[in-house]
């Protein structure tokens, strides 16, 4: 069983690349050479800066040979059709054979395809891989047309066997492959041949390149520790960057530095970030001071100083930065100090989004709607509105101008040098969380406040100017807002009917877009808007129009419709986000569905209470059979509603009860109706569910010993009645037809 | 400290690559005598990359970005410098050592120093052209940048050119050692009249800082925009042939009108006259000038066009 090596040497793979090339690399090769028919026992793949590598062992010699038998036309068929067999087969007549078939004798055709040698497919297996290869940008150079990430100098293909190792010959756009590669590009830059991957592994270590990605970053880690071991201090871990840096070299020289006292009173996240950001430093902890008063540089090389020249150049560049940064921060804490009016008008020169206005804008628009949220999180309204007001200021600071990534962070420090209170200014710090799936949700009131109120003003704005995501555009980022706003309404149990919030907010929106003629109602409009506090959809519309009889034109009806409709169109939106983030959590996206059906799906919090507990019931046997016997209820209502052309809703009367079922599913449900009405009113979801489960028993027994259409009309008339009794037993917890299975 | 390879002088590093680059067989042009923000926009480059003669050339390119003046008081930021450009088409195989060659020529020994080549992807929205390539770190700084050309005017470039760009002031303040760029001999340090970098130039950052930032008379900048843009619609436009009869499509002169609308841009924008939406419009301006002009030189005969 021969093994195979490949390389591919090039000049320098960006390093965020790195680690999905060498899976492509495996998936590539592995993918084609067992489509091709051949069969290997491990591979794996590596990757430095300037190259990557594959090692496939125990690959099959050569891939078997094939049979295919195929059954062509009748042997009384025309001519031409013989023919086209034929040709689609590449056999001649005399290799057919005619066999009896059902319906007489057919031509049949035995295709024999012999195996092929392995190094054969790997060739053509390899240059199609390096001609289709998904990198997420390519290139050409000089005069050639083959694309790479960059200029590609060598192929090594080798394939080794108790014989020995072989070339696979191979050409790509002119360059032929060989059993070469080469060492570090300043150590051992002089090319070598090898033999196999355990003979390339080991020269290249001779040659100072460590081939293994997962080595270079223990091996980084584990200096750098040691590094700041001796010093007493700690390096602070970030697993981005030393995968970064580990694509950056290919021999890690870790170098410890210190920072200048003059730069010790810069924020950390200062330090960290531009050490991280411009240079790819590790930053280093001194837990005595709690300060970050150290870095670590990885270099490429070894040198004959010890690396000094290459620390004392680090170094100096360091200062460099750092002295820039000193000087932000120095003039952002004076703007502070002063108020931060300069930052805030700065903010009305700053277009948010055309049609949405000015950054300022948005900001007193956050602000407003963060007091407005602030009772039901229990925050001071005051401070709400300030933190608002103030969380978007550092925006406008020379610091988070270098450093955009610091947004929010810096905030907190103005506004502590502003002298506002703590709770405000970790609003400032924190009202732009939580930006992903896992980032962590603020619970501090205020931050809840304005976290929301920024996210809300966000989604509502968006959808009044009909700038929705579409397919996997959305350059505004709403889907992390909607994730950010169902995040923070859930982990923080916010009990609200959103569509309130969403209509007015909706309705704000447009009304700032209404022009000349109508925007003299504007006034009006905010008004209708913030009178409004009713619940349901038709509630709210029933209310509008009858303001607008009494205050407002014909055109007002069109736009609180509109304001309606778009506000309604956003609260499916995060429906739909919602049940993502559910069936992550292991909830059915059915459930959730029969949940949302329900009235009062705006209040998140209830709905998932609902839909946890409803889960939590069709995990049951009786939950199960009980789901089954609510649609079979249905169904048979349905139909019979369709038929008779009436609803069944009312009137069913134990009187007319012929069997011990009836009887029996009549006290049942007597019994369970007010539990679950009570239950739900309470909230007591799991309740609810335990008094409906209740019904399961006698459900069944109804069904399995009553026929529900009887000839006597009165009998199946209370049947039917009795049936609408188990179907609003059931809507009073969710929509069970669309429950699956 | 001091060994004999070291240059010891802003000079002499230029110098020292002009030589390095002559001696690869490279022509040694003269600086363009335009306002342009980088070697880039020098027509040996972005016009020269275009076509499939081959081309190879290296020259010194004073450069304007007046966004990044600071009246001479910061240690790294100028709002003119010089940029050294080394634009090679078709790229050679050995371009890499080739650049390594010339760190070498001016005093940086890479078995001494870390040299690193770190993703950097190039882009020029005005000009419509991007690369891949790398800014290349010694010891932490960046000190060129790297660049192979894949579009340029919109066009693909057919063969590749290959592109160097080094910042001559940070990279001569790091071989000669000055924190300050105002503090760094231009000429030699024992030369009967030696000057500094601030000799030559402090007094002109201020002037510059002054005008670009509060002075620049905006209305007259705007109506040179407008200018320089009709003007170049023009000669874009006009017919190949001269009134002889003779086919001379103008291709130079119409590049120099996208270069001055460019700069014009750039002031205004230092002046904060142009808001941010504004702003892509002004690029994109900008841009169908330069795209204009590439497809024109596309027709001629420096781009190998069949005459």
């Amino acid at each position: 069983m021969p093994d195979l090596l490949i390389e591919l040497f090039s000049e320098e793979i960006p390093a965020r690349m790195q680690a999905r090339a060498r899976e492509d690399l495996k998936r590539l090769i592995t993918d084609g050479l067992v489509e091709a028919g051949l069969t290997y026992a491990s591979a794996g793949a590596f990757s430095t800066p300037r190259r990557l590598a594959l090692t496939v062992e125990g690959l099959s010699p050569a891939s078997p040979t094939t049979r295919e038998e195929r059954k062509g036309p009748r042997t009384d068929a025309p001519e031409a059709a013989l023919e086209g067999f034929l040709r689609s087969t590449g056999l001649t007549r005399d290799q057919l054979e005619a066999r009896d078939d059902k319906k007489g004798q057919v031509w049949f055709a035995t295709i024999t395809k012999p195996g092929r040698p392995a190094a054969e497919i790997v060739a053509e297996v390899l240059d199609g891989a390096i001609r289709n290869f998904p990198w997420p940008k390519s290139m050409r150079w000089g005069s050639g047309s083959l694309r790479w990430v960059r200029p590609l100098h060598s192929i090594l293909c080798i394939l080794t066997d108790e014989a020995g190792a072989s070339v696979v010959p191979l050409d790509v756009d002119g360059i032929v492959s060989g059993n070469t590669t080469r060492g570090h590009r300043f150590m051992a830059p002089d090319s070598f041949a090898v033999t196999g991957f355990d003979d390339y592994a080991g020269k290249l270590r001779r040659a100072k390149v460590m081939l293994d990605a997962d080595e270079r970053a223990s091996e980084i880690r584990s200096q750098a520790e040691n590094l700041a071991f001796a010093r007493g201090w700690q390096i602070v871990p970030d697993e981005g960057l030393l995968a970064e840096v580990a694509g950056l070299v290919e021999w890690p020289v870790p170098l410890m530095g210190v920072i200048e006292d003059r730069f010790l009173a810069l924020p950390p996240e200062v330090l960290q970030t531009s050490m991280k950001e411009h240079q790819k430093f590790f930053s280093a902890l001194n837990p005595a001071t709690g300060r970050i008063e150290g870095f670590v540089t990885i270099a490429n090389i070894e040198t004959p100083d010890d690396g000094a020249t290459i620390l004392a150049g680090n170094q100096r560049v360091l200062a460099a930065r750092l002295s820039d940064a000193a000087f932000f921060w120095e003039n952002d804490l004076r703007e502070a100090k002063s108020g931060m009016t300069a930052w805030a008008e700065g903010l009305a020169a700053v277009t948010f989004h055309n049609k949405l206005g000015s950054q300022a804008d948005r900001v007193a628009r956050v602000a407003a709607l963060a007091r407005e949220i602030a009772p039901l999180v229990g925050a001071d309204p005051d401070h709400a509105e300030r933190a608002a007001r103030l969380a978007k200021l550092d925006l406008r600071s020379a610091m988070v101008g270098e450093f955009p990534e610091l947004q929010g962070t810096m905030g907190r420090y103005y506004a502590l040098e502003a002298g506002e209170p703590e709770a405000v200014a970790d609003a400032a710090r924190d009202h732009y969380s939580p930006l992903g799936p896992s980032d962590a949700v603020p619970t501090a009131p205020v931050s809840v406040a304005v976290a929301l109120a920024d996210k809300i003003d966000t989604l509502t704005g968006f959808w009044a100017i009909d700038e929705k995501p579409t397919g996997s555009k959305d350059p505004f980022a709403l889907r992390r807002a909607a994730l950010g706003v169902i995040r923070l309404v859930l982990e923080n149990s916010i009990k609200s009917r959103m569509i309130f919030i969403l209509i007015t907010r909706v309705g704000r929106h447009l009304g700032m877009l209404l022009t000349s003629p109508v925007a003299a109602q504007r006034a009006a409009v905010d008004a209708v808007l913030t009178d409004i506090d009713s619940q349901y959809r038709n509630h709210v519309l029933e209310e509008f129009k009858d303001l607008h009889n009494g205050v407002l034109g014909e055109d007002m009806i069109a736009f609180t419709q509109k304001a309606a409709d778009r506000a309604f169109d956003l609260l499916s939106f995060l429906h739909d986000r919602l049940k993502v983030y559910l069936r992550d959590q292991g909830i059915r996206h059915d459930i959730i569905d029969a949940v949302l059906a329900q009235d009062g799906n705006d209040d998140l919090v209830r709905v998932v209470a609902r839909a946890t507990a409803l889960n939590d019931m069709l995990a049951t046997e009786d939950g199960r059979n009980l789901t089954q016997g609510l649609k079979r209820a249905g169904n048979i209502l349905t139909q019979a509603e369709g038929k008779d052309g009436v609803e069944y809703s009312f009137g069913a009367d134990p009187k007319f009860a012929e069997t011990e079922a009836e009887r029996a599913l009549f006290a049942a449900l007597d019994h369970a109706d007010p539990a679950i009405r009570a239950a739900m009113e309470a909230e007591d979801y799991p309740a609810a569910m335990t008094a409906i489960a209740g019904l399961r028993a006698p459900i069944d027994a109804f069904f399995e010993t009553v026929q529900v259409n009887t000839d006597n009309q009165i009998v199946r008339r209370n049947r039917l009645n009795l049936l609408s009794r188990i179907r609003e037993a059931g809507r009073q917890i969710a929509d069970f037809t669309r429950i699956e299975g | 400290m001091t060994s004999p390879n070291r240059p010891r002088s802003f000079q002499e590093i230029i110098l020292r690559l002009q030589g390095y680059w002559a001696q690869q067989g490279c022509a040694v042009l003269q600086p363009y005598d335009m306002e342009v923000g980088a070697g880039t926009f020098h027509p040996a480059t972005t016009l020269r990359a275009l076509g499939q003669r081959a081309w190879a050339a290296a020259y010194v390119q004073p450069s304007r970005r007046p966004t990044d003046g600071r009246y001479g008081e910061n240690p790294n930021r100028l709002q003119h410098y010089y940029q050294y450009q080394v634009i090679i088409k078709p790229s050679p195989p050995d371009l890499q050592d080739l650049y390594l060659g010339s760190l070498r020529a001016i005093g940086l020994d890479p078995m001494v120093h870390d040299v690193r080549f770190v993703e950097d992807d190039w882009e020029s929205p005005t000009l419509g052209a991007w690369g891949l390539g790398w800014e290349v770190w010694c010891d932490g700084m960046e000190v060129s940048q790297f660049t192979y050309f894949q579009q340029v005017g919109g066009h693909d470039c057919r063969p590749v050119s290959g592109e160097l760009t080094y910042g001559l002031e940070r990279l001569a303040m790091y071989v000669l050692g000055v924190e300050h760029v105002m503090d760094m001999p231009f000429n030699d340090p024992d030369a009967p009249i030696p000057l500094t970098y601030g000799d030559i130039f402090r007094q002109t950052e201020q002037e510059y800082s002054r005008w670009n930032f509060d002075q620049a008379d905006t209305e007259m900048l705007f109506q040179h925009f407008k200018d320089a843009e009709a003007e170049c619609a023009r000669i874009l436009s006009a017919a190949a042939e001269d009134s002889a009869g003779r086919r001379i499509p103008m291709a130079h002169p119409a590049y120099d009108q996208a270069i001055k609308a460019s700069h014009l841009f750039n002031l205004l924008d230092a002046r904060g006259v142009i808001s941010v939406t504004e702003r892509q419009a002004y690029i994109g301006r900008v841009r169908a000038l330069a795209k204009g002009c590439a497809d024109l030189f596309l027709t001629t005969d420096a781009a190998g066009a069949p005459a």
